[in-house]
């Protein structure tokens, strides 16, 4: 199973482009998605109903959304293996964006608008360093020249990073994500996957730089994939 | 400004909105032509432009595909904007960019790898001629009027962009010297293809191409038989013009026999 992980801010369009990926890709691979966000999320049920894929979501309340996502990431995997899914597809709340929540053995998808304003890469610069795919939506609405120096932000924060712009609604460009995505090698080994990089310190054992996924790494204030409490783990 | 080599843009036939099959099989565009994109507005006129800008292979819902010299395009060519042989002007007057006019070419050059910066003050004094209200260096982008906005979009494109293909989305709309853009887009030898809903400008291109329901209905070559009417409404288009700067300035036009 191939994992994919998706990162950028609210109304940058990350549904719009999992749409366009769930649509191209279903005919070839089962696809399981998950949905974390914070207090409401709808995308689980829009998808469900639009393709009868599996998906789910967790809240994260009074969690970072970040945090929650890399402890219920283990048990999503293992939700999507157990449904036989070819591609597991995470979107994260998008909330903060100073975290990375891409790992190890996945794809990392940035999605960025390219109407959010010309400093917004440098202000999202971990959020794009990290990740191996910077989709950048709502193209059709900018010059030719806006593109190329909003192309020219994202390069100066992630030189490498492999940049596709796209109109989300209509699907444009969006074949070289699919390419990228049919590329990408299946999870080896879950239980080795490891955060790629450094989440900010707050108050957690992720905080303090436990970069292994799952609860069961982890102490403190946890949440399961399924458990409809936080769960206390420590002395 | 980095000639590209020349480019022939081959647009292949795609669907309307019922599935049936256009009546063209392909549309080539060269350096030099003029062409205008007609039709009711939701005829799908933006749609076959954009169609062109994003090199639709078969993967837009006008199922229609566009070859540079005759094949696909390189991956390259589709992805980076700055390989791209086209510039379009959209239908938004405004700038999102939270930089000066200056900050912006300076970055959009440096985008392109150009190593002489003498191209800022070349592309505002090119702009100017397309626009009556001023631009300079200092202005912030998002304060540039939809008319300053295309000038300079306009401007961009022909001087730092150096893309052989224009395309433009209505661009009559807001203040601007359209039949200057048209000649001066002419004399840099560019494709031009625009978007319009202007007689005059419609009626100044070598071909015009009908949309309705989705598709291209008909492709016009008017070849001098529309002459007369040129002449006629070159004239009417330099009468309303003087009326319309009469009414921004605020004249009462009580007169009216000056005007002619």
């Amino acid at each position: 199973m191939k994992l994919l992980i998706f990162a950028g801010p609210p109304s940058a369009g990350k549904t719009a482009v999992i749409r366009q990926i769930i649509r191209q890709l279903t005919g070839e691979f089962t696809v399981a998605f998950l949905k974390i966000d914070v207090v409401q999320a709808f995308e689980d049920e829009e998808l469900k109903k639009e393709f009868g894929i599996p998906a789910k979501k967790v809240y994260s309340g009074d969690i970072c959304p970040d945090h929650t996502g890399i402890l219920v990431l283990r048990d999503a995997i293992s939700w999507a293996e157990d449904l036989g899914a070819g591609i597991l597809i995470v979107e994260s709340a998008g909330l903060c964006l100073r975290c990375t929540p891409y790992t190890t053995q996945s794809l990392g998808i940035v999605v960025l608008s390219a109407v959010s304003g010309t400093n917004s890469p440098l202000k999202m610069a971990p959020m794009i360093a990290l990740a191996d795919i910077a989709v950048v939506t709502k193209v059709d609405l900018i010059s030719q020249a806006e593109k190329e120096v909003f192309r020219e932000q994202v390069r100066d924060v992630a030189p490498r990073v492999d940049i596709i712009e796209t109109n989300a609604v209509h699907g444009t460009g969006l074949r070289f994500l699919t390419m990228a995505i049919r590329n990408v090698p299946d999870i080896l080994d879950p239980d080795a996957i490891v955060l790629r990089g450094m989440p900010p310190l707050a108050v957690c054992t992720i905080c303090a730089g436990k970069k292994e996924i799952g609860w069961q790494n982890h102490f403190g204030i946890l949440k399961t994939l399924d458990g409809a409490d936080d769960l206390y783990r420590g002395e | 400004m980095e000639p590209f080599t020349p480019v022939i843009i081959t647009v292949l036939s795609g669907k309307t909105r019922d599935g049936s099959l256009e009546i063209f099989d392909e549309i080539v565009l060269r350096a030099g032509d003029t062409v205008s994109v007609v039709g009711p507005t939701g005829s799908g006129k933006t749609a076959f432009i954009n169609d062109i800008e994003v090199f639709a292979c078969k993967d837009t819902v006008t199922g229609r595909t566009v070859l540079v010299n005759g094949r696909i395009p390189p991956d390259e060519m589709v992805r980076d904007p700055a390989k791209k042989p086209i510039a379009l002007i959209t239908q938004n007057t405004k700038c999102i960019a939270d930089l000066t006019v200056k900050e912006f070419l300076e970055m959009h050059i440096r985008a392109r790898r150009i190593p002489d910066d003498s191209r800022v003050g070349e592309t505002i004094a090119l702009a100017n001629e397309f626009t009556g209200e001023k631009i300079a260096a200092p202005m912030h982008m998002t304060s540039l009027s939809g008319g300053q906005t295309r000038s300079l979009l306009i401007a961009d494109a022909i001087t730092i962009s150096s893309a052989p293909i224009i395309l433009l989305d209505e661009v009559e709309s807001g203040g601007i010297f359209k039949e200057t853009v048209i000649s001066t887009l002419k004399a840099n030898n560019k494709a031009v293809i625009f978007v319009t809903h202007d007689p005059f400008l419609a009626l100044l291109s070598d071909r015009r191409i009908v949309m309705r329901n989705g598709a291209v209905e008909r492709i016009i070559i008017p070849g001098g038989r529309e002459k007369k009417i040129i002449h006629l409404v070159s004239s009417m288009d330099r009468v309303l013009f003087k009326i319309r700067e009469e009414i921004r300035a605020g004249t009462l036009l009580d007169g009216g026999e000056d005007i002619s």
